[in-house]
């Protein structure tokens, strides 16, 4: 065995060979299947490898994917949107978040709208910027606008432990972190406000990559055991995914309901403790977070504890931020379109009052999500 | 926005909260707070996120895949050529 080379890490998790031995052997064995199976992928990152690299067209037919909840932006209600508007719109205030949140539009416009209209609204690679930010503006207020799954949870609590640590008297949180257990229970089995069903086609889950880098593969214990779905905890490269997909299909045709890691180079059971003690140290869970197009999930978002209110922007701000929730578009079908009852194409404004320049519901914010997808590549998926 | 790069630690600061690393030729800081103080030494690979170290990558489960992809391809290789030595022992033109 030679030693580990970093472009190895790129090239041969990417390779074009290994991609189709993997489709061939899926083939063969999806023969075996007794019925077609339904794959959520949760996670936006396997989205888009699935559509960069085409392949449902590597797959055969009794195998679909099913487009899960896709990334942070998308499942952000609108109403939390208009709060990081209002507060850049402050005249101390300085909004600092991460690039992804630039175009996602809420009821008054976007971020890059309000910027537009003066705001000092800053777009950064990563948190810890907000430190230099803060330090050049001494007069103004940094608030952080933090989004992301676990993925990103514990850097933002690395910057809470910063400003504490250093006595930063101008940065200020506002915290929109969600876990993914929690929502990937509430597809399976709630539901659904929208279309008032329970139903669901979900069998089986690619777990996310980089959110058990985190939290580690544990967090997925209760889906085998208890609700009797697969989980094959999976890389974002297209071998990874492709492996992924087999170790899934070959589950179901050995009649086994496992939680089984592809990634092991990364996720471990257990995952990163020092990132998950962060987390714990400074954040816990709010009952309730809205998510767009699904609404309410139990458990699924986090808040700064209480004791660290006093670096709360929806504290220190909240004379001014809306509480009103404003509801998704009627016609919009993403609750559906996520359970794997309904393709994007059935929806009545598809394409046409929704587009991806002018989105109405969370599955066609992000090129992530489903709609967008369907949208951009049409019927390959 | 949850994509993460692999990259190999070519420096660690002193005090063991940042480090340097190549991606690709590419050289950048990343922050070293998210890992246990000595978890990280040069040589090292590990998995970049928004400025952070997340975690290491296992060199050994990595290169434990490749060979796991290498066997299956070469088994394939040498299925095709059985069945290619077959269709020629059958081929009625000859
Ligand atoms: S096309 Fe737009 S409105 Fe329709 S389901 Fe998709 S996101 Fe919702």
């Amino acid at each position: 065995m030679s030693d580990l080379e970093l472009k190895n890490l790129y090239d041969d998790f990417r390779d074009g060979k290994t991609i189709k031995a993997y489709a061939k052997i899926i083939n063969e064995n999806a023969k075996k299947l007794k019925k077609p199976i339904n794959i959520m992928e949760v996670c936006g990152g396997h989205t888009h490898t699935i559509m960069k690299y085409g392949l449902p067209q590597l797959l055969p037919n009794n195998i679909n994917f099913i487009h899960g909840p896709g990334c942070p932006v998308c499942i952000m209600p609108k109403e939390r949107i208009d709060h990081a508007y209002v507060l850049a719109m402050q005249e101390d205030v300085i909004l600092v978040t991460l690039g992804d949140m630039i175009k996602v539009p809420g009821s008054n416009g976007s971020l890059q709208d309000a910027r537009a209209k003066g705001a000092d609204v800053r777009f950064v690679y990563s948190p810890m910027e907000c430190l230099k930010i803060a330090s050049e503006n001494p007069t103004k207020k940094v608030v952080f606008f933090a989004i992301g799954f676990e993925t990103t949870t514990p850097m933002t609590a690395v910057l809470v432990e910063q400003v504490i640590k250093q006595k930063v008297p101008n940065i200020l949180f506002h915290i929109n972190h969600v876990t993914v257990p929690e929502v990937m229970v509430e597809l399976i089995d709630s539901r659904d406000e929208h279309v008032d069903s329970y139903n669901n086609r979900i069998d089986a889950f690619l777990g996310p990559s980089h959110v058990s880098v985190i939290a580690g593969s544990k967090i997925y214990e209760k889906f085998p055991k208890e609700y009797g779905r697969p989980v094959v905890v999976t890389g974002f490269e297209p071998v990874d995914m492709m492996q992924g997909i087999s170790m899934i299909v070959e589950q179901f045709v050995d009649e086994r309901c496992e939680l089984e890691i592809q990634y092991k180079r990364v996720v471990s059971r257990e995952g990163n403790l020092k990132a998950q003690a962060l987390i714990d140290r400074y954040f816990e869970k709010v009952s309730l977070f809205r998510w767009r197009g699904l609404g309410n999930v139990p458990n699924s978002g986090l808040k700064l504890r209480d004791e660290f209110s006093e670096y709360n922007a929806e504290i220190v701000y909240k004379d001014v931020l809306p509480i009103a929730e404003i509801e998704d578009h009627k016609l919009c079908i993403c609750g559906d379109i996520l359970r794997g009852m309904a393709k994007p194409q059935e929806c009545t404004i598809f394409g046409t009052a929704c587009k991806p320049t002018s989105p109405i519901g969370s599955c066609m914010v992000s090129s992530e999500g489903a709609c967008s997808a369907y949208y951009k590549y049409g019927n390959i998926l | 926005m949850c994509l993460s790069i692999p990259s190999k630690v070519i420096k660690v600061s002193e005090d063991q909260t940042m480090c340097t690393v190549d991606t690709l030729g590419v050289q950048r800081d990343a922050n070293l707070m998210m890992m246990e103080e000595g978890d990280v030494q040069v040589g090292d690979y590990v998995l970049l996120h928004i400025g952070f170290v997340m975690n290491k990558i296992d060199e050994k489960e990595a290169l434990a895949s490749i060979e796991t992809y290498k066997e299956i391809l070469e088994a394939m290789d040498e299925e095709e050529r059985r069945r290619a030595i077959i269709d020629d022992d059958n081929c009625e033109k000859r």
